[in-house]
């Protein structure tokens, strides 16, 4: 079972009705109950919205316990803010994550070459490295991003994927068992639905 | 490779039907919403957007099922507007699985309603549109399909939007649309110099090679057209190709 987790920030049906989709036979749901994040075999951690607000609705809702040990043993799959939370920090409010991964959370700056921020549309994520959930995705394939805030990681080797807005900036990453991404692969078409399938069964 | 400008078909919906207006009247009938998202979807749009024309508020919770059926079997973004009114509305659309919403009367009615569904939802997920035409020598915003003069002036509103927490801008040209002449190139520009978030260009698209006018000239980082695209005259891929012959970055 795949527990989509749910503290009230957001749309997450979009995430719902994509893994509906592509693995039928699989059974998700989506969950604010610690006790089924704890028996899930699987872990989707989306957020969208500010970081603060979607820190301050886990915390209120006691969940913060049940998605810090998910995510310290289960495959574990971290959309958009759900990748930005998973750091120490964000200049974003400030604030403190949920300091799973070394590094901070930082907001896009339109410097020489002038950017548009959020960082709306689809660009294109090359691979670092051949993870599993890469399988059957070429590298430079392109994923929807909407955001106004990146991470910056301090441990090398969890980089796998990085895309280029004004900067190179991380897109994806990946350590044991978590994978977090900075696009909405259920909002990327083809190529988004794949990498869920590839989450759907990965083995870690 | 980096980020790519968007081409986004604007299905235009009335009683659960898709229609499209020129100069939003003398509407032609096109076809069933769910089927036509699809084709567009297989075809390689961007994103989609539905513009709710329906008149009479009995039939208004047509576009939420629409919605929901688009929002099971197509994995892009989804933009709904018209008729949006109230905090309640954005939600009701968002829960049935629109991923953005865009407001535009109401904007204008209740600004704070801009600030109040940034605040709840977030910015990533409030489009404001706005309807520009041309007085004398600027733009200003007109409501009700380009009837009603509102004397703001266009600039200034659309920079206000952004600071209330518009996360980007629809831009509507209603001296363009529905003339097949192109988009009001000036107007997308200005704007789009004068604020942070991305823009739409839309209004007046007759032709592929107004679309590399809206991206290349008028600064658009999206660009939004319905007639060209609903009866066949060219797919999306045709309008992709043609931008990438022509140096704009689009996802083939």
């Amino acid at each position: 079972m795949i527990a989509i987790i749910d503290y009230g920030m957001g749309n997450l049906k979009s995430v719902h009705n994509a893994f509906k989709y592509i693995v039928p036979s699989i059974t998700s749901v989506v969950t604010s109950d610690p006790n089924v994040i704890n028996s899930a075999d699987r872990i989707v951690f989306p957020g969208q919205g500010a970081m603060p607000d979607c820190i301050r609705e886990i915390e209120e809702r006691g969940l913060k316990d049940a998605i810090i040990n998910a995510a310290a043993k289960k495959p574990f799959l971290g959309i958009c803010i759900g990748l930005q939370m998973l750091f120490d920090k964000s200049d974003e409010g400030d604030i403190t994550g949920l300091q799973i991964l070394k590094g901070s959370v930082r907001r896009f700056i339109s410097g020489k070459e002038k950017i548009k921020i959020p960082h709306m549309g689809w660009n294109s994520v090359s691979h670092k490295n051949n993870h599993p959930l890469w399988r059957n995705i070429s590298s430079e394939e392109r994923f929807y991003f909407v955001h106004s805030y990146y991470v910056k990681e301090e441990e090398s080797g969890i980089v796998q994927g990085q895309t280029e807005y004004g900067q190179t900036f991380t897109s994806a990453i990946a350590k044991d068992n978590l994978f977090a991404c900075q696009f909405h692969p259920e909002k990327s078409g083809s190529a988004g639905l794949q990498l869920l399938k590839n989450f759907s069964s990965w083995v870690c | 490779m980096t980020l790519s400008k968007r081409i986004i078909p604007c299905l235009d919906v009335t009683n659960g039907r898709v229609v499209k207006g020129v100069n939003f009247v003398d509407l032609q009938d096109a076809g069933d919403p769910v089927e036509i998202a699809k084709n567009y979807n297989e075809q390689g749009a961007d994103e989609l957007t539905f513009l709710d024309i329906t008149a009479s508020s009995d039939d208004r919770d047509l576009i939420l099922d629409i919605i929901e059926s688009v929002a099971k079997q197509i994995f892009i973004p989804l933009t709904v507007g018209g008729g949006v009114r109230s905090v309640n509305d954005i939600r009701r659309l968002l829960n049935a699985g629109a991923d953005k919403v865009s407001i535009n009367t109401s904007a204008i009615l209740n600004p704070e309603l801009v600030r109040e569904a940034s605040n709840r939802f977030g910015s990533q997920c409030i489009v404001v549109a706005i309807d520009a035409k041309k007085v004398d020598d600027h733009w200003e915003i007109f409501t009700h399909g380009g009837r009603n003069k509102t004397g703001i002036d266009a600039i200034e509103w659309t920079k206000k939007m952004v600071d209330y927490g518009a996360g980007e801008l629809l831009i509507t040209s209603m001296d363009r649309d529905g003339t097949k002449s192109g988009f009001d190139l000036e107007l997308t520009q200005l704007i789009s110099d004068s604020v942070e978030v991305p823009i739409i260009a839309s209004g007046g698209v007759g032709n592929l090679s107004h679309l590399v006018d809206g991206v290349k000239f008028g600064k658009a980082d999206a660009v939004l057209a319905a007639s060209i695209f609903h009866f066949g005259e060219f797919s999306i891929r045709d309008a992709k190709d043609y931008m990438k012959k022509n140096d704009v970055e689009v996802r083939l």
